[in-house]
């Protein structure tokens, strides 16, 4: 028998349905695993074994009934994002590192409706502010992928860098993450996995710790793009406990894997062809559209002219957002309580020693921004910049059914090298983010391997609810890309 | 520097941080750098353009105005730092 931990979520579910494993047999072979690597890797910030074989017993229980879910069994990680009934969820943050949520968010409440098994939450940057998860109160995440030759550490991307290193780790079938300004994707591309932020009000936000309130965006990160598309089939909802969550019906995603690109014109923005750009990253996209043309798309340049501001004024909406959303940690109803002479004394204590630099910078940033005298020419200035921004897309989806570009404009870097500049770290999101400000849907898909001998990613960009397409789009790259290579397993202690 | 020392414990203070003097140093250029680098936004005219305010036109829900949830105080307090008897303790407020 192959290694369970090296199924796909489509063979695992083939396999179970089969009998040729059990659920609970499926569940010891990640518990295993995760025992021998997170010391290395850092990616659960807990680990969750006898609900992970709880769950598994009942999957099996319902295996055999015959009544299997969707997901029936199959293990998954949960990014510590995710409230979870009676199971601690931090956001990584020191301020809510006693928080044990009395009810479950809607999407890991789908998940576990379909059958899934949780194995732990995942790390993640503090409030998913961070690109490299460097940011987490319980301590960075290392990048299962190293460079050629070279034993020093990587990030794993941020801010789901516990997931992005758990899925590449086989140390769960699939995980969770969230997407703010690149938050899905960035970590896939820097991990050799698949990522998918769906369009905004595909997923409930609800039971989900917020951060940017009109950017932020669950979705799947798993190791194909057909598991991914089978997760967020189950992910996606529409809850009237989410105001912004669409009440649209969620297409069969999987059913679009597979269905080819013939007929479809694939758009490739020239604003994305940024100073500075590595010619590897150049090449990697030219190859993509080598691949897409090869299997029956047409290709079309395109122009976003307004590109190059969706990073400014994502730094104005996304710290104001947060500031205004972070304003509930006061050290009264949950969470972190310093003591101090008086109550805002209190306050400033419990704030000053609960969130860490990033989220102070950014909640600052945001008070800043919000402050009175300052929302036109900040705030509502940047919302018009959104305006601005999706109108180039919706002008090109006139011509194009999806857009094709880099995910990231390098590799992975190497644990530090960019910590110490706010605005170089903020500047890996240039490809990403643009996506959240016009709340699109978008995919990274691996597609080779740097000069470093590390994963690089190619992003699709889809219209409005259109998932269906990136998910042919992304496994026309999948399939002509071949098999993605395995990082060495480096980290396993027994 | 588009942010000022003042300015820094001015917001710090409105955002009810508490922060030091080495710490409102290093946020004065931190800050002051963001903003400079926001401020490329001002090349763009938005006189006549409306704020995104959704993704696509949706309708906002009505539902009827009635309890849907509630009738769970424990669960409500289970987090506090402090509480006695479902409320919530806080430091003496009014003298």
């Amino acid at each position: 028998m192959t290694d369970l931990t090296d199924l796909t979520i489509a063979d695992a579910r083939e396999g179970l349905a089969a009998k040729s494993f059990s659920a609970v047999e499926l569940a010891e072979a990640h518990l295993a695993a995760i025992r021998c690597a997170n010391r290395a890797l850092n990616a659960y910030v807990l680990e969750t074994p006898e609900r992970a074989l709880d769950m598994a017993k009942q999957s099996d229980a319902r295996l055999a009934k015959g009544e299997a879910g969707t997901l029936e069994g199959i293990p998954l990680g949960i990014k510590d994002l995710f409230c979870t009934k009676d199971v601690r969820t931090t956001a990584c943050s020191h301020i809510l590192d006693r928080f044990t949520p009395p009810y479950e968010s809607t999407v890991t409440a789908n998940l576990w409706d379909a059958g899934a098994v949780m194995l732990g939450k995942l790390n993640n940057d503090e409030f998913a502010m961070g690109s490299s998860n460097e940011t987490s109160f319980y301590g960075e995440v290392v990048n299962p992928w190293r460079r050629a030759g070279s034993d020093a550490p990587l990030v794993p991307g941020g801010s789901s860098g516990g997931s992005s290193a758990a899925v590449a780790a086989r140390l769960c079938l699939g995980a969770t993450a969230t997407d703010t300004g690149g938050s899905i994707r960035q970590p896939a591309a820097f991990t050799g996995t698949v990522g998918v932020k769906p369009t905004y009000g595909r997923c409930s936000r609800w039971g989900i710790v917020a951060f940017a309130s009109s950017l932020d965006q669950a979705g799947p990160i798993a190791r194909t793009v057909r598991d991914a598309a089978i997760l967020l089939g189950v992910m996606a909802s529409h809850d009237p406990k989410d105001a912004t969550s669409a009440d649209l019906p969620v297409p069969d995603f999987e059913a679009a894997v597979g269905q080819g690109v013939k007929g479809l014109t694939i758009g490739i923005p020239k604003e994305y062809r940024v100073e500075g750009m590595a010619p590897e990253i150049e090449a990697l996209w030219q190859q993509g559209i080598a691949w897409l043309t090869e299997a029956g798309a047409t290709v079309k340049d395109i122009s976003l002219p307004h590109t190059k501001y969706a990073l400014p004024s994502y730094y104005i909406v996304a710290p104001a957002e947060a500031s205004s959303n972070l304003a509930r940690y006061d050290g009264v109803r949950y969470g972190l309580r310093e003591p101090g002479k008086d109550v805002l004394s209190m306050y400033e204590n419990t704030r000053e020693s609960g969130f860490g630099a990033e989220v102070k910078r950014r909640v600052l940033i945001g008070t800043y921004v919000l402050s009175a005298g300052y929302y036109d020419a900040y705030y509502l200035k940047a919302q018009k910049v959104r305006t601005l921004i999706k109108r180039d897309f919706d002008q090109a989806f006139e011509n194009v059914d999806a857009i094709l570009t880099p995910t990231t404009p390098a590799p992975a870097f190497a644990a530090g090298e960019k910590s110490g500049d706010p605005l170089e770290m903020y500047l890996n999101d240039i490809f990403t983010v643009t996506v959240n400000m016009a709340g699109l849907p978008g995919i990274s898909v691996p597609a080779g391997l740097s000069s470093e001998g590390t994963p690089l990613g190619l992003q699709v960009i889809g219209r409005p609810f259109d998932e269906e397409t990136l998910f042919r789009v992304g496994h026309a790259l999948e399939e002509a890309a071949g098999p993605m290579a395995k990082p060495q397993d480096w980290w396993s202690k027994s | 520097m588009s942010v000022d020392r003042a300015t820094v414990f001015r917001i710090a203070r409105l955002a009810r941080i508490a922060i030091t003097d080495a710490e409102a140093e290093r946020l004065e250029s931190e800050l002051s750098g963001i903003l400079d680098w926001v401020a490329q936004l001002d090349e763009l005219d938005t006189a006549n353009v409306e704020p995104m305010t959704r993704v696509e036109a949706m309708t906002m829900k009505m539902r009827k105005d009635e309890v849907t949830d509630g009738f769970c105080a424990a669960d409500i307090v289970k987090n506090a730092p402090q509480e006695d008897d479902h409320y919530f303790v806080v430091p003496k407020i009014v003298e």
